[in-house]
Formats: C-alpha cells, structure tokens, sequence
C-alpha cells in the first residue's frame, strides 16, 4: 500500500482563546517571504463556515491551515503533490511540515503566543481514497507502517491509536502519545530520518 | 497531480455513461497534447472553459502580496492552459446540477472531491452550480470521471454555450405554483446540452424556469431564455404551456428579458429554443464578445423582429423525437415522500421556532415542508455534504435541491419530523435560521478567488453577515426580510442589480492610493422574477459598507409608510435624500492617516500598492482630473434623477455629457489644453486612449470606450426609457474604468 498525500493535524491547546482571523495577516506575511521550502500561493479563509477548513495558506506542493474540522482546532499539512520514497518518508514529510509550520506559528510575534501543541495528539490522513480507502483492510495493511513512524515519532513514549470506521471518509488515525512534547522534541526524533525527496 | 489519476482512469472504465466517457477521454487527450506543444493555447482554453475548468486569481504566475508583486516559479515553468493562463496555477472547476436536483450519492461524490481536490470546501453558486476551487488542471479529469460516474457532467459548465438549466427549487411542492416545471427543466437541459446548433454561440445562454409570475425563484426576467409555467383552457381541457422571456441578462448593464410568447405550448418548447439557439448562433455578435449576448441581438433587431426571425426558423426544423423522448424520461422520475404526513409540533424551543420561522416552508402536500438549509456565503465542507446525505436519506428519498440563493432545500420532510431533522442539522452545523433574511448575503467570489474581482465581496459579506446575525432578535422584521447580493465587479455575478442593498466593486484613489469601494445599487427588486434592476447612487470605501447599511435601514424603519416595501420607500424618497443621507461616507478621513482603509475585508494587504503616486506635480494633476471625474459621476446622477421624472431625452444626454467629461478628464492628463468640442473630446480620446489602449481594462478590454462611443453615435438620436436607463449604467462603468485608467496611468508617472 502506498501512502501518497499525506495530510497531518496537530492539536493545539486553548483553542477557545484563538481567533482565527488572526492567521490572515500572519500568513500573508508567509507568502511576502516566501521563507517555507515550499511554494506559497493564496489564502483561503473560511472562518464563516463552522467546523471547516478555517483559514488554508495554499501552496503549490502542499497546503498549510489552522483547521476546525471536527470540531477541533489544529495546524494541519496537507500535502498535495506525489512525493518519491517509501510510506515511511512521506509520513516523516507530512508530520516534519506540519510541525515546522506549527513552529513557526508558536513563535510568531502577533499570535502572542496564544497558539500552542497540546503536547499529546495528532491525526493522519491519506488524501486518496483509491490508494488508501478506509476499509479493515486498508487498516491491517498499513498499520505496522503506521506503528513503525509513532514508535520513532514518540520514542519510548507509550501511544494509543484510533482509526475513523466511517467508511466514506478519508482514511485516518488519531495518535495520542502518553507522555507530552514540545514541537522542538518531535522534530528532533525525526531529524534523524533520510529525508523525502520533493 | 494525484498520484491516483491514471488508476482512477482503469477503475472506472466500463463504469461510466460511453458519450461521457468519450468527452472527457478526448479532454485528457488534448491536454496531454498542449503538454507537448501540439495543441494552441487558445483552443485548450475553449475546451477547457466548456467542460467547466476555469481559470482563478493570480494564474498568469503573478500576485502582489501587499508589498511587491510576486513570480511564482512553477514546476511546469511557463507552460500555459490559455493565454495568459499558466499550467501550475490553481483553477476552478464548475459543475453543473440541472435544476439545481442532487441525489444523496452525489452529495458524496462532491464531498470526496471536495476533500481530495480542492480545500475541503464546496461552494454553491448563483446559478445553482457546485464549484471546486483551487483545483490542478491535471487532476481534471479524473474530478470529471468520478462525477460522471455519478451521473453529472461537468460539459458545457463555462464557454460560449447552454449554461446550467435553473428553475425554481420549490417547483412541485409550492403553494403558488401552476405546475411543477422540474420535468420541463430536466428535459430542456438535456435536450440542449451538446446540441450542434449551441455551439456556434458568441457568448454564454442561460435558461431559466419558473412555476408563477410572482415570486423571484425562477428569476425568469434576467436570464437569456426566462420561462414561466402557465395553463390556459382549450376546448375544454387545461393546457399547459409557458410565457417566454427573451433577451434578458445581467452583466455589465443589466436588461430586462422581453415577453417572446404569452403562452407557448409545452410540447412546442424543445423546437422553439432550439430555434432560437440557430438565430442567436446564426446573428448574434461574434467579434466583440461585450455586445454578443443575446440581450443585445435582441435589443438591436427589436423583439418584433426577432420573434419574426425565430418563427421562421422554427418551421424549417426537421423532425426530431428527442425533446418528447427526453420529456417523457423526465416525467418518469417522480417524487415521492419517504414518511407519511404529518403534524409540525405544537410547541418547540425558542431556537427551533427561530429556524422554523425563516427556515420551512409548508408544501402544498399537506403534513409536509420543504426546509432551507442556509450555507455561509453558500460554502459547504466536505463532512457536511456528507452528513447531508445521511439527512436526506433519513427524512426523504433523497430529494434536495440546491437555490439561486446558494443554500439547499430538502423537499418532503414530513411535519413530525421537523424538530428531528432540525436536530440532525444542528449536531453538524446546518441548522441556522435565517434563510432568505437580510443575514442570508449572496456574494460572488469576488477577490478571493476571481480574476475579474476588484473589491472582496465575500469579504464585505462576511463582515455583514456577522454584525448583522448580532443585530437580527432587535431588527425591524421590514428589514429582516430585505436581499443583500454583493458583486465584486461589475459583472454583476453576485446579482447586485436585483436585490434591495446591491454593492459592486470598483476602485477610487486617494492621496495617490487605491482604495477598495463598491457601487451602492438600489431600487432593485428581487420578486416578480427579478421584477426591476436597481441604479447604481453612489460609490464608498469598502470600510463604509457597513455603515451604509445601517444608515440604510434605519432610515427606512424610521421613515417607510405603513406596508411600504423598501423599493418603493427608495423610490419615493428619491436619489437626492439618499446621496445626501450617504455623501459624508465616501469620504476617507482626510489626514489619511486610518489605513484600514487602504486594505480590503478580510485582506490585510494594502490594497494594489502598485498603484502607489507620489510627487507634487502628480499630485496637481490627481485633483484636477480626480475632480473631473467626480463632476462626470454627480451628471450620471443627475441623470438618473431625470430618468426618474420620465425626462427620457434629458437623461441621456446628460448621462453622454457626463461620458465627455470622463473622457476629457483623462484627455487632460495629456493635453491640458484639449477643449469641451466633443468631437474634438472623442477624437484626442480614441487616439490617446482607446487606440493606444491604455484605457483597456485587463479582461474587459476596450468595451467601456465602446459604451462612450455608442453614446456619441446616439447623441442626436430619440432616447427611449430602455435606452435611456442602459446608457446610465454605461456612463456609470465609462466613467469607473476611467478612474482604473487614471489609477494605472499614475502608477506609470510615477514609475
């Protein structure tokens, strides 16, 4: 199986506190700067609509947001072109985006500190419902690729998983590790990865 | 772009109808030959349009981002998908749904779409189509295959031919109605869709249905081909048939659709627009694609004319069974409910009888209704689609409709399930009040996605829509009930010209920056089928909108005669109350140091710095030819206000006048000494503007000169109400492309 267009959400903390038209500004200045590996393009803000996308930086590789599907408040990757490796690469590619850009976003002066990781929690997707329905057996088949990239994203840290059973929607799984950590922490257990070719 | 394209190509082979099937596999092949160079880019530009994939903002590789403007290197370089048009760029994909009908199946396919092409979000449109934004043009066709496979077509969605067939989404199940005319719009949609005498068009044709005369659903009177159901009695018998409406449009200056038929029998339908698509192929414009709608061939040939032309046509058709064939298909899909009737509760919560209030409409199958399901600026998420389609397989047999209004309907819910349904659409954020309320804004993209946008209307919209929901439980229940539809140009997507508070676009420039403004369009009125288009009074800073609104309103709680409808208050209360109610707020505080006027709604950048002039000498000439063009905009106003009074003749020769002036205007940044001669206007005009086009706007081209031109050819001509009232609309976009031209032809002083 063969994961391609990893999307990956982290959590934040205090998403109450988080006015998201504040991402506006911040991620026009991304694009003035161009300061990513990546593309950037446009934004999207869909604050109006509850529990969707909220506010989308789109890229041309890949697409960055401060997403509210489900409900839920997170920095999410979306990673739209193919990405050449194995499924361990393109998870590592996905997750070390997503962390850079939440990063970025924890210390960026006009956001004053208000965005921050909840320590435990992120959520993969696989954007492609013909590499990856969400079936039992898309789950069975990719699961010990999936446990193989926590255990080094987590280290010893014990973690549980759950995968979404509604069959129409993307294939994914929220991780929750057990022991909290710094978004510094997380890129450092993955510096050590062969990294992707774009 | 997906790594899943050419998979999805072997999945679905076999599965899909074989002429869609064929259609998109001739698509792939032509864009892989562009890919090698051996397709023009002007025709992979036609063929992309007619399958619905557009072009969007900033693909010609360019953007500004607040401080400079940006190249975006793309990995296909410079490769193009039209002119002007790069291979990388983001676009758009449209896809049509006729009548606006979905089945829960497709919501699903829409809602995976959504998820894996485009940003999660579906948008419904004023046309009642589903577009995709930010889609690859690689990823094309495979959006296609899979919609195909639902049985939707994205074919004929954009380009010069047969638009999305709309009609009224409560035909079948309104009380007013005459007769469900679903199965007529069904059928006529398929019956012109690829049809060889529809491809031949200079421009776009838009059909539309209604089932009565009175309310706006079908909005019959703005369209190319307006039909409104109808019956009369012969020999004894009930016949059913449909007024016909030509020539209506929107647009730039928006026309009235002119009565073609006061009762065409149903049967006769499929030929006669089959024949009126061979006149239009046949003499309408080809050219000049600013004068190629049929509201112009119309216009110019005169209805009597046209109508002589289309019957003629009409008896050399060959025999073709196809439209009764696609007629009787179309009557034999039903609907049905899928609960039995049922009462509506007798008591409910405070919030449910809010939703219930604005939000259900009895049907005339008694014990049921037909709830709106209000969208956002007409934006749906990919999960919500799909708890949509959970919803409608729960309380019906899948019977949902998307509007005009750019919400969905779902027909036939039964009464006892109304607090459930309710219920459903709450747990996923479906269950707002409010449809068809002043806080249920239509906007079109605008800015945000369109290449054509000049202000953020889904920016004001957003703005509007929130400081509006805070004020809705104190509103006068006059206001709750009037239509904000807000364009960002002045090609009138967001229908500006038919609602109670209409805004379009445009810029100004101040202190030697552009600032963001729209038009203040009222007078228009929304029922009746678009019964009458509003004139633009005046134009105010983005940042004002808000305030115009409120001014707007109050005044009308304040001063309205008892049972007056807000047209009517702002036609009694005249032009002159309302541009003296709203003058102050088109003014920028005047030491400019409140910079949140420089920028749009929702876009902190400044707004086309670019257009940054600096240095005294500019700024001398600025106030003199800014001063010109404020005097040719209070002339357009005079002439409306003549227009008013029936002064057909005076109003436009003052709305001319107030072209000359604009004219003059950028004249003089190059010729202090040009005369008031008109002629002498017109000619230094055409010569330093026109041909040299600097005047041209970047898509419009030279098509606003033209407007002055026509007038200067009609200077000494009778003028008619009709043609009196276009020519105001047309002095009014004269003179705002004047103000873009001077605005660019600063930025190059300065430069």
């Amino acid at each position: 199986m063969e994961f391609q267009h990893v999307n990956v959400k982290l959590f934040v903390k205090n998403a109450e506190k988080i006015d998201l038209e504040a991402l506006v500004p911040v991620f026009h200045g991304w694009i003035q700067n161009q300061g990513h590996d990546e593309l950037l393009l446009d934004i999207a803000d869909y604050n109006h609509v509850p529990s969707g996308p909220g506010v989308v930086l789109i890229g041309h590789l890949g697409n960055y947001s401060l997403d509210e599907a489900g409900g839920r408040l997170g920095v999410r990757y979306n990673r739209k072109a193919p990405l050449q490796g194995n499924n361990f690469d393109r998870l590592a590619q996905a997750t070390q985006a997503a962390l850079a850009a939440f990063q970025r976003l924890e210390a960026e002066p006009a956001l004053a500190g208000k965005i921050q990781f909840n320590g435990h929690e992120l959520e993969v997707f696989i954007n492609d419902r013909l590499l990856a329905p969400n079936t039992e057996e898309t789950r069975a088949t990719a699961d010990s690729d999936l446990r193989t990239f926590f255990s080094t994203l987590f280290g010893e840290s014990d973690y549980t998983v759950e995968y979404a059973q509604d069959p129409r929607s993307l294939f994914s799984i929220r991780v929750k590790s057990a022991q909290a950590f710094d978004i510094t922490s997380l890129l450092d257990n993955l510096k050590s990865l062969e990294p992707a070719s774009h | 772009m997906k790594a899943s394209n050419t998979l999805w190509k072997e999945r679905l082979a076999g599965h899909l109808p074989e002429e869609l099937a064929h259609e998109v596999d001739v698509y792939e092949t032509e864009l892989g030959l562009r890919k090698q160079g051996k397709f023009d880019e002007r025709l992979i530009a036609e063929t992309r349009l007619r399958r619905g994939v557009y072009g969007q903002r900033y693909d010609n590789g360019q953007r500004h981002d607040g401080k400079k403007v940006q190249e975006f290197a793309y990995p296909s370089g410079r490769l193009t998908k039209g002119p002007h048009t790069l291979w990388d760029a983001p676009g758009m994909q449209r896809i049509k749904i006729p009548a606006g009908g979905l089945n829960a199946a497709q919501l699903e396919t829409l809602a995976e779409l959504a998820e894996e092409y485009s940003d999660d979000i579906a948008h419904i449109t004023t046309r009642q189509d589903v577009q995709l934004h930010y889609v690859h043009i690689d990823d094309t066709p495979t959006v296609m295959r899979r919609l195909a496979a639902a049985k939707i077509t994205t074919r004929e969605a954009c380009g010069n031919t047969v638009r999305n067939v709309t009609a009224c989404p409560f035909a079948g199940i309104c009380q007013d109605e005459v007769f469900d005319v679903t199965p007529y719009a069904r059928a006529l949609s398929r019956f012109l869709l690829g049809h060889p005498d529809c491809q031949s068009f200079g421009r776009k044709f838009k059909p539309s249905f209604s089932g009565c005369v009175q309310h706006a659903c079908g909005l019959a009177n703005m369209h190319d081909l307006g039909l409104v159901g109808l019956t009369r009695i012969e020999k004894g018998e009930e016949v059913r048939g449909f007024a016909v409406y030509v020539g209506g449009g929107l647009g730039t200056v928006p026309y009235q659709a002119k009565m073609f038929d006061p009762f065409l029998p149903a049967e006769e339908l499929g030929p006669l627009a089959q024949s009126i698509a061979r006149v239009f192929a046949r003499l309408g414009e080809k050219k000049n694609r600013n004068r190629a709608r049929l509201k112009f061939l119309v216009h110019d040939l005169g209805i009597d004319k046209f109508k002589e032309l289309v019957w003629e046509e009409r008896k050399t058709l060959p025999p073709d069974t196809k439209w009764a064939d696609y007629l009787n298909a179309a009557f034999a899909s039903t609907e049905e409910p899928l609960h039995a009737a049922g009462d509506a509760p007798s008591s409910a919560s405070e919030d449910f009888q809010k939703w219930f209030k604005t939000n259900v409409r009895p049907q005339r199958q008694e014990g049921y209704s037909t709830i709106t399901v209000t969208l956002p600026l007409g934006d749906i998420t990919a999960a919500q689609l799909r708890s949509l389609a959970d919803i409608v397989r729960r309380f019906t047999r899948e019977t949902i409709r998307t509007t005009v209004e750019q919400n969905f309907v779902i027909r036939w819910v039964s009464n006892r399930h109304l607090v459930e349904i309710h219920e459903a659409l709450k747990a996923v954020d479906l269950g707002q009040p409010g449809a068809g309320t002043i806080v249920d804004i239509v906007s079109c993209p605008g800015t945000d996605t369109c290449k054509l946008g000049i202000s953020s209307s889904r920016g004001l919209a957003a703005e509007l829509r929130t400081r509006l929901t805070e004020q809705t439980i104190a509103m006068d229940a006059a206001v709750q009930n009037l239509h904000i539809k807000i364009s960002g140009c002045f090609n009138s997507c967001g229908q500006h010209h038919v609602a109670d508070l209409g805004f379009y676009g445009v810029s100004r420039k101040f202190s030697g920056y552009a600032v963001p403004h729209f038009q203040v369009v009222l007078g228009g009125e929304w029922d009746n089928n678009a019964g009458s288009y509003g004139l633009p009074v005046l134009a105010v800073p983005s940042k004002n909108i808000p305030r115009v609104v409120t001014r707007l309103t109050e005044r009308y709680v304040s001063h309205r005669h008892s049972g007056e409808s807000f047209q009517s208050f702002i036609k009694r209360i005249g032009k002159v109350e309302i541009k003296t109610l709203l003058e102050d707020l088109t003014r920028l505080p005047a030491d400019g140091t409140d910079r949140s006027f420089f920028s749009d709604w929702g876009d902190p950048r400044e707004y086309s710095l670019g257009d940054l002039g600096v240095g005294e000498c500019a700024g001398e000439v600025v106030s003199a030819i800014e001063f010109d063009l404020a005097a040719a905009e209070r002339e357009v106003f005079e002439a409306q206000l003549n227009l008013e009074k029936g002064n057909f003749e005076q109003s436009a020769r003052t709305s001319y006048l107030a072209m000359v002036r604009a004219a003059r205007a950028l004249v003089k940044l190059e010729l202090q000494d040009v005369s008031d001669d008109p002629e002498q206007v017109l000619h230094e005009f055409t010569t330093r503007f026109y041909d040299t086009q600097k005047f041209f706007d970047p898509f419009a081209g030279g098509k606003f000169a033209q407007y002055y031109f026509a007038a200067h050819a009609a200077a000494s001509k009778p003028a008619t109400a009709d043609s009196a009232r276009y020519q105001i609309d047309e002095a009014q976009l004269f003179i705002d492309a004047a103000h873009s031209c001077y605005n660019r032809f600063g930025a190059v002083t300065v430069a």
